[in-house]
């Protein structure tokens, strides 16, 4: 059991930074979410905690430990990896056992140890298979259960459900939600799908361009984004965002979007005042835009204008691809919404929840 | 009611699926009846020698003197063991075929340990010049061994070390020792060796050695433990060339064993031409009794050749 620190980590290859002056506090116990488009550093990140790659500069702790020049091996940490890399000419047990049995561990402690991680993933009758005998699933759990039985400070995950279809991807993410309160160690969990992100997260780490964006949970870093990239990433579908200009009409406040006028909620007019008849953008997210007949109770809403361009029905859910003036954007409805394609409609604009970024540096206005 | 349709249904089914896949099967020869042709024309024309040779081995001298060997072939059959009966009652025969062994069995052990050490350093481990290094032993492919053998030569009588090896005889090191062979011919075999293995240990996945490592491996355990056992389609290809390669050597054995008692099969069986003139009914005969061994080990480790040959081509 071990809380992990990042003190001004950066990795070049070459002349590029993969990772950028990363700092971060993962306290013990903390199930932490690297998440970020391809290329973001992510893994990178993940592969420098675990050894596999070097450190261009800061420092490392793992606990107390500072791990910069501590061989992988010595790190006391478990990687499940996302091609699982189970050795394929050992059965299962063998692969479980294989690194209790380089550090020496007695025979029946291995044997105990092993088994209890098979009965806690269900894998008990596979033990005497070989992995290409196996199911993607049965060799996610070998894989899961490998690092199980080393009893690890940390557990890292790289993308470990990205080979499994999506049916078993839901059920394996609760089951490795799960796992993790029952073992109470730290994971550490790299993936580019920010549903896994958002479902399985204590905190989620956002990085882009080998830069950390924003660290919180993950109820933050969806309601409050600290920059266009993570509004942009975090919810799905993706936030809708105006280029607009601030207006002042006597002591209201409102942002012009050309098609349309949105008023501003009370409590970010302070914080908008500089930015009077200054460009600006605005965020919206496709759940806070609703059919105007169908507006949930007690939401701040403003109606406005709208042509549907494209319905897609989901059933529990309705998406409109909506034109307005020069903008495109996208709603979430409610599916008892009239709405066809090619029809004018009016929507309702949840207010209150409007996000605003600076058109210059990106970062949210608050 | 409805068992009754089932019943007259299911036969009639069956005999459709029948003809569907009779169809589909036929279907599927016909475009690949040329390459059949082919394959069936190139392996004709690779054998007929081979049987030519076997055919003429249990034929009488005059036989195979006065007429061609596929009249062998028409009854009445006039065979005969006598060739096969001359060359292994040979004087030194069953030496040349224990030498053979002493040859082959060291050098395939010795190309395979070292060019496995090698190429997994060069695959895998970081360190300074590795590409340039590896790039200097493809290099030497090119150079043909001939080239070598009076360098190389030279180089043993100086370096001789003329005490007796106790039982299988020579000296310890130089000319006629097997000591000075072996070296020959793993330094002629390890280029290619090394590079066949480098190419294979490099198509194993990465993320197998990191896992390897983090479950603390050393390198010589992933090696061992690793490395060495899903390699096993390559390094028994490799061990089957190499065998091949060290068992039919002439050259080097001609240049580096002068010494009969040291000598191999290669070189007795050479040495029965030159001795009886134009009998090459023995020179037959000789052939298949050295391609004996070299069959065994292929056929013993065929299922793995074939599995070699494929590697890479199939994903696992």
């Amino acid at each position: 059991m071990a809380g992990v620190t990042f003190e001004n980590v950066s990795k070049k290859f070459g002349d590029t930074y993969a990772v950028k002056d990363l700092s971060m506090d993962i306290p013990d116990k903390e199930f932490l979410v690297l998440v970020g488009p391809s290329g973001c550093g992510k893994s990178t990140t993940l592969r420098m905690l675990a050894g596999l790659d070097t450190i261009t500069s800061g420092i490392i702790r793992i606990g107390d430990r500072i791990v910069n020049n501590v061989p992988a091996k010595d790190r006391d940490i478990a990687m499940v990896f996302q091609s699982y890399a189970l050795y394929p000419h050992m059965s299962v047990y063998d692969n479980m056992a294989f690194g209790l049995t380089l550090r020496k561990m007695p025979k029946a402690e291995i044997e105990r140890r092993v088994r209890e991680a098979a009965t806690l993933l269900g894998i008990e009758n596979l033990l005497n298979r070989k992995p290409r005998q196996l199911s993607g699933g049965q060799r996610q759990r070998v894989a899961l259960g490998r690092a199980i039985v080393r009893d690890p400070a940390v557990f890292l995950l790289d993308e470990p459900l990205s080979n499994l279809d999506a049916k078993l991807r839901v059920q394996t993410r609760a089951e490795i939600s799960k796992l993790h309160q029952r073992l109470g160690t730290t994971f550490i969990y790299v993936t580019h799908d920010q549903v896994e992100a958002m479902t399985m997260a204590t905190k989620i780490a956002v990085l882009n361009l080998g830069v950390l964006q924003q660290l919180g949970t993950p109820q933050e870093v969806y309601e409050t984004p600290v920059n266009v990239f993570v509004a942009g990433f975090i919810g799905s579908p993706s936030t809708n965002f105006f280029n607009a200009v601030m207006r002042r009409d006597g002591d209201a406040i409102f942002v012009d979007l050309g098609a349309f006028k949105l008023p501003v909620a009370p409590q970010m007019q302070k914080a908008l005042m500089p930015y009077i008849d200054k460009p600006i953008i605005v965020g919206i997210r496709p759940e806070h835009i609703h059919d105007a007949e169908f507006t949930p109770a007690s939401t701040d809403v403003a109606v406005v204008p709208a042509q549907v361009d494209v319905t897609e029905m989901l059933g529990n859910e309705t998406l409109l691809h909506l034109v307005a003036g020069e903008h495109r954007f996208l709603a979430r409805v409610d599916p008892r919404t009239q709405a066809r394609p090619g029809r004018d409609m009016k929507v309702a604009v949840d207010v209150s929840s409007m996000m605003f970024f600076d058109p210059e540096t990106e970062m949210a206005i608050r | 009611m409805a068992t009754r349709y089932g019943a007259m249904e299911q036969p009639e089914l069956a005999a459709g699926e029948e003809r569907a896949s009779f169809g589909d099967r036929f279907k599927g020869f016909l475009p690949r009846l040329p390459l059949h042709a082919v394959l069936i024309a190139v392996i004709i024309i690779w054998s007929v020698p081979t049987i030519a040779l076997l055919i003429s081995s249990f034929r009488s001298p005059q036989d195979i003197a006065s007429d061609g060997w596929w009249n062998a072939l028409i009854p009445p059959w006039d065979f005969t063991w006598s060739n096969y009966d001359a060359v292994l009652n040979q004087r030194g025969m069953g030496r040349a075929f224990v030498n053979s062994l002493l040859i082959t069995v060291p050098v395939t052990i010795l190309v395979l340990l070292i060019a496995a050490a090698a190429a997994y350093a060069i695959a895998w481990m970081e360190f300074p010049l590795r590409n340039g290094l590896f790039l200097v032993m493809v290099a030497m492919l090119v150079v043909p061994l001939q080239m070598t053998l009076i360098p190389v030569l030279r180089l043993y009588v100086n370096l001789s070390i003329d005490t007796e090896v106790p039982i299988i005889g020579g000296r310890v090191f130089g000319p006629n020792s097997y000591l000075g062979i072996w070296l020959a011919h793993t330094a002629y075999g390890l280029p290619f060796a090394i590079f066949l293995l480098r190419n294979f240990f490099g198509s194993l996945p990465r993320d197998l050695f990191e896992s390897a490592y983090l479950d603390g491996a050393s390198d010589l355990r992933v090696f061992f433990r690793i490395v060495l056992p899903l390699s096993m389609p390559a390094l028994a290809s490799l061990a089957i060339f190499q065998f091949l390669w060290t068992w039919n050597d002439l050259l080097v054995a001609l240049i580096l064993l002068g010494d009969p008692n040291l000598a191999p099969m290669t070189l007795r069986i050479n040495s029965l031409v030159s001795s009886f003139g134009s009998s090459y009914q023995l020179l037959t005969a000789a052939a298949f009794v050295s391609m004996a061994v070299p069959l065994v080990i292929f056929f013993a480790l065929q299922r793995y050749f074939v599995q070699g040959i494929l590697a890479g081509a199939v994903k696992g």
